[in-house]
């Protein structure tokens, strides 16, 4: 008998569609509008077309920022996916142990994107600091004016902060794998690196796309703990296009300069999730 | 009340554009469902929205491009981008 497909349940997604149109799509639209316009006094509009966009796109610092991000973005991926999943495999399966690890990698997760600027602020104080009064105590000055301190502490507390959601994605999908694979596998005799490469890594592709998707948007984008830690500084060297667009939007007050960043900003992130998207998704089949 | 997005005709016209071409697909999907999946060229199952997604995404590098490289005006990057809509509907 042939199945009935019924289109009625497409009302039901209409509410979502409201929220992400007065959500996402409104202000994006007007973020397209003020990137083609010159905006004075936040009310006055004129027509400046794709000025704006060959400005920015010309722009030294704006490239320099977008290179800054997609390093910044590159290292902590670099560190942060490897690291998360060596921490999944080797959490316990079950048991109050398992459950105790889970709250322990929560807290960074629950821990406010400025709280912890703050907090690292305070950890480096060469004066107050206990990473900072370490260095001190061995000779070493912890300055946060050296390009490589900067960057170092930043990645650092980015690492602090985030692979612990990647572990725990990953664990939350190394726990749904049945464990006749794993029987199966000692039963051919597969060594600890073949079961991780051929049964625990294909089973959790799906979460590990999520995660890596999750933490690209997020390092892309961060914000806040660069501001309170340097400011941008030493000399630019930690400005990240988020600080740039910032610095441009609401100090500045360069709306449609910033619009023009923004779509570019928004370009950005799409392609590169969809790559990510599609080159995970076609790799593993 | 929509006066603090400072519409313009043009941007208007792009929207109403990327609107147009959603509901197109819709009703395409509606008259004739399944999304016209297809292996592509670039070694991706692709359905109708899928080249419609690359068409735009691919057109607003294009445009971005030029303008960073050559600046205005704009008609050539319009004919490649066009070119490449062709593309993805043809062989993506």
């Amino acid at each position: 008998m042939e199945k009935k497909t019924s289109n009625k349940a497409w009302f039901l997604v209409i509410p979502a569609l409201i929220m992400v149109l007065i959500a996402a799509a409104l202000p994006m639209a007007a973020v397209v509008n003020y990137s083609v316009q010159d905006v004075f006094a936040g009310d006055r509009f004129v027509w400046v077309g794709t000025r704006w966009f060959q400005e920015v796109l010309r722009s030294p610092d704006f490239q320099a920022s977008l290179f800054r991000s997609l390093a910044f973005s590159a290292i902590v991926l670099c560190i942060e996916v490897p690291l998360g999943l060596f921490v999944a495999t080797r959490m316990p399966d079950k048991g109050m142990m398992s459950n105790i690890y889970i709250v322990l990698m929560a807290i960074p997760l629950l821990t406010p994107w400025l709280v912890v600027g703050f907090v690292w602020k305070v950890l480096v104080d060469v004066d107050a600091g206990l990473l900072g009064a370490t260095f001190a105590g061995l000779g070493l000055n912890y300055d946060l004016d050296n390009v490589f301190v900067a960057w170092a502490t930043i990645v650092l507390m980015d690492v602090w902060h985030w692979t612990s959601l990647i572990a725990l994605l990953c664990y939350a999908g190394l726990q749904s794998i049945p464990f006749a694979y794993y029987q199966a596998a000692e039963v051919d005799g597969a060594s600890g690196w073949a079961v991780f490469r051929y049964i625990q890594i294909p089973k959790i592709k799906h979460v590990l796309l999520i995660a890596v998707l999750l933490r690209f948007m997020d390092s892309f984008m961060i914000y806040t703990e660069p501001f309170l830690l340097t400011r941008g500084g030493p000399a630019k060297s930690t400005t990240f296009l988020s600080l740039d667009l910032v610095q441009t939007a609401s100090i500045q007050f360069d709306l449609g300069e910033a619009g023009a960043m923004s779509i570019i900003y928004f370009l950005i992130i799409l392609l590169v999730c969809w790559s990510l998207f599609n080159i995970m998704m076609r790799r593993n089949g | 009340m929509l006066s603090w997005m400072a519409w313009t005709w043009p941007t208007a016209f792009v929207f109403i554009g990327i609107f147009s071409a959603i509901a197109l697909m819709a009703v395409l999907e509606v008259r004739n469902p399944g999304g016209n999946e297809r292996d592509g060229i670039l070694g991706l199952t692709t359905t109708r929205g899928d080249r419609l997604f690359i068409t735009l995404l691919g057109s607003a590098y294009i445009f971005l491009a030029w303008l960073g490289i050559f600046g205005t005006p704009l008609w050539v990057p319009l004919g490649i981008a066009i070119l490449w809509g062709g593309f993805c509907f043809w062989k993506v």
